[in-house]
């Protein structure tokens, strides 16, 4: 073989393999899809139907006007989005702060600080699911969206600070300093200086705190026993009945609960990844 | 371990002591704090969700884990009792333990295992790619790794469906002398996966792997730009293999990466919980529970003992620390957090 020939052969390959992992990553998703516009009898056969040749809007109809558990599919919606969106604005002033205090100051116990950050990382929400439902309980957020909130910050808030350190550390520190020289105050500097800088970073991080929210189950199935509070990944559940499931149904909603997400992956990708792994190993 | 290089140059007091307004450093004027102040300032509310989110519901976790909490306790009517070791020799005697602890043990030795080795063999793959076809597959993968994990659930649960679900169609479409062979049998028309723990993990495993193994790849890919190519050219020049370019350039250069990359797994798989609730409905199997929905069974269903389930908690953090510490010790010590 000719070494053009050669070098032909193996782009081909490689773009095979990268068709094939594309087909992989992308299928199921495109199976949840498809299936919501798909009529019942094309759900329930035992034959492949590739893609709806009878395209309907059954399903996502049904969901938007019969709803789940008693409740139009939007309340959930809307429950999801002021849980995650109430989680960000917290969490994301705190973790400025906090970011802001590692990335430019050096102090006593700075070191520690980041150790703890890291180990406190490590304790499975899971195992904190008992003595946060007392508490939320005495406290009076039991069946309250607050009391959501309250705890997805403080299960976003150590990923977030750890994150958004890198963005502020990324900022060079001369340009505050010329602030400072110009006899700008600490304030002004901050908010003139170094906020627009690390607005990007900012929204990469509120939008991990974001999708972490906006997909939390095991609080939001604990902490809520009236319907009218249920978040999206419990209201889910209740399309698995008794007398079988309403798989159109359900994936017109799974359908909906995703399409947020995406977006958001799809914009912040880059910086997301970066932040994740730049802000764990360079710090 | 912690008190070391990057400590405050004016060294000394962590009670920021004095105004020292005017040294030369940093002329804060409007602020009125005394410039050693400010960043623990900025902490405060970052630690104080810490403290009062985690480290304290922590604290609670482990007392809980030896007092008897049921109903009375938990509406407040009675005080809660101190039981000892008794919720620890409970479990250890519940064999529904046993299932469990060796369900997540398993469960998350196999997926970290498989993520890292397909995310970092799409990772290298997307690096030789051309640009265009390597947006494409990007964009293809992040679309999976964006699923919210309920949908996953649901997703892996339609396609293992046992009536109308692709997998069995797919398999019922396999020669049959091929499916006899690998399976030893021709026939899956109503195969029912979700009713056994063990084809329960099948799926859970397939399910979790697809949903994590993106965010592998890009951030090896992100990695792997890093590299400057002079040194892979240098060694091709040498006439090395591709693995061992790969182990004595690539591995060693992402090591740190891929340590981050493991702690993050190990963490998330530990605990999987979402999916594996829709999977099988909710804590109905208990064969198929791993340890984090066992203590959700035990504190949440009724009747309550959130005792025995922070036993529980307190064993899968246990466990999840010593794994962790190795990897968190090294990030220390070798990166030098800054």
């Amino acid at each position: 073989m000719t070494p053009i020939a050669r070098k032909r052969l193996r782009k081909a390959a490689l773009n095979t393999a990268g068709v094939l992992v594309f087909v992989f990553a992308v299928f199921p998703v495109y199976w949840m899809v498809s299936t919501a516009f798909k009529s019942n009898d094309q759900i329930f056969t035992t034959d492949f139907i590739p893609f709806p040749t009878h395209f309907t809007f059954e399903h996502l109809d049904r969901v938007l006007s019969e709803g789940v558990a008693g409740n139009s599919i939007w309340l959930y919606m809307r429950n999801s989005a002021i849980v995650a969106l109430g989680t960000v604005l917290i969490g994301a002033v705190f973790a400025l702060l906090a970011a802001t205090a590692i990335a430019r100051f050096t102090f006593k116990g700075r070191n520690s600080f980041l150790v703890l950050l890291l180990i406190v990382q490590m304790i499975p929400s899971e195992a904190l699911l008992i003595p946060l439902f007392l508490n939320v309980k005495r406290l009076g957020l039991y069946d309250q969206l607050l009391g959501l909130i309250v705890i997805n910050v403080g299960l976003t808030l150590p990923f977030g600070i750890w994150m958004l350190r890198t963005f502020v550390a990324a900022v060079p520190k001369s340009l505050e300093e010329a602030a400072w020289i110009d006899g700008a105050s600490r304030f002004v500097t901050f908010w003139k200086v170094l906020f627009p800088l690390v607005a990007p970073g900012l929204v990469a991080t509120s939008i991990f705190s974001f999708i972490t929210a906006w997909n939390e189950l095991i609080f939001a199935l604990i902490l809520m026993s009236d319907s009218s509070g249920y978040t999206m990944p419990v209201a889910m559940q209740f399309f698995f009945g008794q007398r079988g499931t309403d798989w159109g149904a359900i994936m017109a909603c799974s359908t909906m609960m995703t399409i947020p997400v995406v977006i958001f992956f799809l914009l912040v990708q880059r910086r997301m990844v970066t932040g994740l792994v730049a802000g764990a190993v360079k710090g | 371990m912690t008190n070391t290089s990057t400590i405050a140059r004016g060294g000394g007091n962590p009670s920021a002591p004095g105004r020292r307004r005017h040294s030369q450093q940093r002329p804060a004027k409007a602020s009125g704090l005394p410039p050693k102040a400010i960043p623990y300032v900025l902490l405060v509310p970052g630690l104080l969700v810490i403290a009062g989110l985690l480290l304290y519901p922590l604290f609670q976790m482990i007392v809980i884990s030896f007092q008897k909490v049921g109903i009375p306790q938990i509406n407040g009517k009675k005080p809660a009792t101190w039981v000892g070791w008794d919720n620890y020799t409970k479990i250890l005697d519940n064999e529904v333990f046993w299932s469990s602890l060796r369900n997540t043990v398993v469960f998350a030795v196999i997926t970290v295992t498989l993520t890292l080795v397909l995310g970092t063999a799409v990772g290298t793959l997307l690096n030789k790619l051309g640009k265009k076809m390597s947006t494409f597959v990007v964009i293809g993968i992040m679309s999976a790794w964006a699923v919210p994990p309920v949908a996953q659930g649901v997703i892996w649960r339609w396609l293992f469906d046992a009536d109308a679900g692709m997998i069995n169609w797919v398999l019922n479409l396999l020669p049959d002398w091929l499916s006899n062979l690998l399976f030893g049998r021709a026939d899956w028309t109503g195969e029912p996966w979700l009713n056994d723990a063990i084809t329960i993990y099948l799926v859970l495993i397939i399910c979790v792997v697809w949903a994590s193994f993106p965010f592998i790849a890009v951030s090896v890919l992100a990695g792997l730009k890093g590299i400057p190519t002079e040194l892979y050219e240098a060694a091709r020049v040498d006439g090395a293999t591709p693995w061992r370019i790969f182990r004595k350039i690539t591995f060693p250069l992402l090591k740190p990466v891929f340590s981050v990359l493991t702690i993050l797994s190990i963490i998330w798989n530990f605990k999987v919980f979402s999916q594996l609730y829709v999977l099988m409905n909710g804590p109905t199997n208990r064969e198929a529970f791993n340890l984090s929905m066992f203590s959700f069974a035990e504190a949440f269903r009724s009747p309550p003992k959130m005792g025995t389930g922070a036993a529980i908690a307190v064993i899968l953090t246990l466990l999840l620390l010593v794994v962790t510490a190795f990897y968190v010790r090294q990030i220390v010590k070798t990166e030098e957090i800054r």
